[in-house]
């Protein structure tokens, strides 16, 4: 695992670059944990402040320290996506991996229900639950509302591959030699799929952090929580645009386009990893 | 044919209308709220006074409305038999246009924008892939790919406020807001065509900017396995020209997928679409949505998921019935 790691961050500008930048990201929210200010609370600070080596991203409109609540908005969103991936991730795994193994009309059944799942359109379902639940939505419970709704695509994902893995001639010797069909699934396949389980799980990641920012500017959610979301929320609120206050209203746009950026550069040189073909070049490379 | 064809395809789309509606009237019922109770603590608050024989009186009359009176399984049919009638309900800030109406009227804007950015990019991205893929080191090619990769994960409201505040705030080149400009006269002429052009210009361009990476990178993927294939070797050997071995050989044998993306793909660039116009304060369907979430309207919430659910499976179902036309394979199965 660690030598793969080692491996992708020298061949791979990408992967370096991303994972650079996460490293970052994860320093800023342990930093945020710091935070001088209560960043929830508004009038903490003089308002409207340009930037300056007390505030180094100024203040906004109602009087928050823009550095220190853009770091805890940014902990905050990472820890939603986090909670909403790895709920998604259960299930995803769960069907995935029973419906490929299984097989035939358990199988067919399954995935019925599951292509109804990526075609229905999630957007308008998830506002409608948002505009009921909206006093309530707090951190986890927004996390646990959108995994429970990302999971299908990857699904079939890792559906997908177990089918191939299945026709293996390892999958046969254990089932032959009396392993159960859990046992089977969780020694035996499992390992094989986890790279791809990262990248889809990097892939939901950035949806999820995608899905947070538009809930949030509709107002979809708890608004005295930072999160990148709010943050673009209260800017917009005070016309942050037309007063042309770059600092409030830039900052949380930069943060959410780098961090996505750069989880997407993530997975994207992992799935290329997993492709023996490019495995390959990169050998040749090197 | 028609049994290995059609039938899946008829089940797919009758089991996803039924998962969603069924969801949609799920949904308010299981979570902790009482739209009902909301929505009479909306009319006292505005300072109405209400005797309590009132307020039980108009509490029935809601409960109705939302179809919340019987059992469970009374309502759920009920439910359905209202659908089938086509009856999603008034609405409840503009009591009492019916939920259908609004719908309506703000629908041929969405499936304008829909159309229009899914052409435009679908086109592009696939042509782009192809090309990207018969000529890798072009430098259009890589210049192209590199693009593709940075704008591809961007969220839809992220990239349309970016244009938003580029290309009408700080270069006031396009209007901030709209579907066609206040005052002008509605008509089929020049003036009033080049304004929805105007008005419609950000909206699209941002959808497509977005859109157009997937479809390039997915036919990079695809074609570039097809480029191995015997039979475009063979082309190759026999001397034909390359433009004839990209189009007839690698893609058209690539567009197959494509097109198979563009059905699982809708219900989210339809959710995309919705997410711009809000920020565009476009006139369509996300537009309406909005006004319906400021406003906490239920019922118009509900009937705009129950719309998108119907709309983009059907969708979904006319674009699997194009893989006859297509695809010899299907055809003569």
């Amino acid at each position: 695992m660690f030598t793969a790691i080692a491996d992708m961050y020298r061949n791979d500008k990408r992967f370096a670059f991303g994972f650079s930048v996460l490293l970052v990201f994860i320093v800023i929210a342990v930093a945020s944990l710091f935070a001088p200010y209560n960043t929830r609370a508004w009038n903490t600070v003089p308002r409207n402040l340009p930037p300056s080596s007390k505030h180094l991203l100024g203040t906004n409109s109602i009087g928050q320290d823009i550095f220190w609540v853009a770091l805890v908005a940014t902990k905050n969103s990472l820890v939603l996506a986090l909670i909403a991936a790895l709920i998604s991730r259960v299930i995803a795994l769960v069907i995935g991996l029973l419906s490929g193994y299984k097989g035939g009309i358990f199988d067919r059944i399954v995935m019925i229900v599951n292509d109804s799942f990526i075609i229905i359109p999630l957007f308008p379902v998830l506002i409608l639950i948002a505009t009921i639940l909206r006093s309530s939505l707090s951190i986890p419970v927004l996390g646990v509302i959108i995994g429970l709704f990302g999971w299908a695509w990857d699904a079939r994902l890792f559906r997908s591959q177990i089918l191939s893995l299945k026709e293996r001639e390892f999958t046969k010797t254990a089932v032959l030699s009396g392993l159960k069909t859990y046992k089977v699934i969780i020694t035996e396949h499992l390992p094989y799929i986890v790279p791809l389980v990262m990248s889809a799980t990097i892939n939901n990641v950035i949806w999820v952090l995608g899905m947070e920012v538009t809930l949030s500017m509709l107002g979809l959610s708890n608004l005295n929580t930072p999160t990148i979301g709010t943050m673009i929320y209260w800017a917009l609120q005070y016309q942050a645009i037309f007063l042309e206050m770059w600092n409030w209203i830039l900052t949380p746009i930069v943060i959410c386009v780098v961090l996505i950026l750069a989880l997407y550069m993530l997975s994207t040189s992992i799935s290329e990893y997993l492709d023996p073909r490019t495995r390959l070049q990169m050998m040749k490379a090197r | 044919m028609f049994k290995k064809f059609f039938i899946p395809r008829l089940i797919q789309y009758f089991t996803v209308l039924f998962i969603g509606i069924t969801l949609v009237f799920v949904i308010p019922r299981l979570l902790p709220s009482d739209p009902v109770a909301t929505q009479l603590q909306r009319m006292t608050a505005q300072g109405q006074y209400l005797d309590p024989a009132a307020v039980e009186e108009l509490r029935e009359s809601l409960e109705e409305l939302y179809g919340l009176k019987g059992g469970m399984l009374q309502q759920y049919l009920s439910y359905w038999k209202r659908l089938f009638s086509g009856d999603l309900g008034p609405s409840f800030t503009q009591f009492p246009t019916p939920v259908i109406s609004l719908i309506k009227m703000s629908l041929p804007w969405t499936v304008g924008l829909l159309l229009a950015s899914l052409s435009i990019s679908w086109i592009i991205g696939t042509i782009l892939g192809g090309v990207k893929v018969s000529f890798p080191n072009s430098l259009v090619a890589r210049a192209m790919e590199l693009v593709a990769m940075g704008m591809r994960p961007i969220p839809y409201y992220i990239m349309a406020l970016v244009l938003l505040i580029l290309l009408s705030f700080i270069f006031p080149i396009f209007p901030m807001a709209g579907g066609y400009s206040v005052g002008s006269k509605v008509g089929l002429n020049m003036r009033f065509i080049k304004d929805l052009l105007r008005h419609a210009f950000l909206p699209i361009l941002s959808m497509v900017v977005l859109e157009i990476g997937g479809w390039f990178l997915q036919m990079r993927n695809v074609a570039s396995n097809l480029v191995e294939e015997d039979y475009v070797v063979y082309a190759e050997a026999s001397g034909l020209p390359k433009s004839k071995i990209v189009f007839r050989y690698i893609m058209r044998n690539a567009i197959i997928p494509q097109i198979t993306g563009l059905g699982l793909n809708i219900g989210f660039i339809f959710g995309g679409a919705l997410i711009t116009e809000i920020v565009f304060s476009y006139p369509g369907m996300g537009t309406l949505l909005y006004s319906a979430i400021l406003a906490g309207d239920y019922n118009l919430i509900m009937g705009i998921n129950i719309f998108s659910i119907v709309g983009v499976s059907t969708a979904m179902l006319i674009i699997d019935l194009l893989y006859p036309l297509l695809d010899p394979r299907v055809r003569y199965q």
